[in-house]
């Protein structure tokens, strides 16, 4: 039961990965999807931050991980290297857990 | 040719590219123990890294099945948070214009890290290599990090001991980063996480995007234009 969850569950991911993909290009020739497709990845990645950053499962919670994510907003105004935003933001709450 | 890519912004992208995958290898770790511990034999959790290859999909459905749930009630949630992915194949169709078998192998590459890579660059011919790079290497070590962490199943299978929890939210953010410096981006990623955060103790995971990307539909399509 387990394999066919497994499989079935793949399948369904990679379809509609895929799906988004294959999407004909005429569909996307209107001016109005031209300016709303660009802004998509943008706010479910800033939807991520603030999920991975501020929440638990289904709760809501302020730990260490806000702290964190502070430092790598300074980071990133301050115009770090990429990899140095990711180290910074990583550090910050693995030294404030041992606190 | 116009469109080629310069080997310096190349070695900086493998740069970038190659520190996400080492992160995320280090946070499969944690995927394959939790999936051994949550009763997947080594070759389910495998096939789940290689086939399904997108990570919260894949925690979701070992966490529900781990903590007693039905495999269907996992399955529907692994569907559910991989629909963004469908979302950012919409986004990446437009900058990565693959046909054929490209575009099947490319399909399986779609995820949260290579399309924050891709969009991060400002020119296309930049944003497929950064698109290609990450989704392979990360497809690397995310199998690698798994196997070793189904083998070892406890040391080291945390991802709060490094802060690994806190590397995600910040390479998409450093990421996003380019793409907020004009005012309207800006906007819309802030009310995205509001949004977000809003709907979040009242759905099951996976539709606070899913609302989301509606606000956006709706927002872009009948929005006044500018």
């Amino acid at each position: 039961m387990i394999w066919a969850g497994v499989l079935v569950a793949s399948a369904a991911c990679y379809v509609l990965k895929l799906a988004g993909l294959s999407l004909p290009s005429r569909w996307l020739q209107d001016v109005r999807i031209q300016r709303t497709v660009p802004l998509l990845p943008v706010a479910l990645l800033a939807a991520l931050v603030a999920i991975q950053t501020f929440s638990l499962g289904q709760h809501l919670v302020l730990d260490v991980r806000a702290a964190a994510i502070g430092v790598a907003v300074i980071a990133v105004l301050l115009r770090a290297p990429f990899l140095v935003v990711i180290v910074a933001a990583a550090a910050t709450a693995a030294l404030l857990r041992l606190i | 040719m116009a469109d080629a890519i310069s080997s310096l912004d190349r070695r900086k992208v493998i740069r970038d590219a190659l520190g996400i995958a080492i992160a995320s290898g280090a946070y499969a770790l944690s995927f394959g123990a939790i999936s051994s511990t949550s009763g997947l034999s080594l070759l389910q959790t495998m096939c789940l890294s290689l086939l399904m290859f997108t990570g919260a999909s894949q925690f979701a459905l070992v966490g529900i099945v781990g903590s007693g749930g039905s495999i269907w009630a996992g399955v529907a949630a692994a569907s559910l948070l991989g629909t963004r992915n469908a979302l950012y194949g919409v986004r990446l169709s437009t900058l990565l214009k693959v046909t054929g078998l490209r575009r099947l192998a490319a399909a399986q590459l779609v995820i949260d890290e290579s399309t924050a890579m891709a969009i991060a660059r400002d020119k296309e011919s930049e944003s497929r290599f950064a698109f290609w790079a990450t989704g392979l290497l990360l497809f690397a070590f995310w199998n690698l990090g798994t196997f070793i962490g189904a083998l070892a199943t406890n040391a080291l299978t945390d991802p709060k001991v490094f802060g690994l929890d806190a590397a995600p939210p910040a390479a998409y953010l450093a990421l996003l980063a380019p793409r907020l410096r004009a005012r309207e981006p800006l906007a819309v990623a802030m009310a995205a996480g509001v949004v977000a955060l809003i709907c979040l103790p009242f759905v099951p995971a996976g539709i606070p995007l899913l609302i989301v990307a509606a606000f956006v539909a709706l927002y872009g399509l009948f929005g006044k234009s500018r």
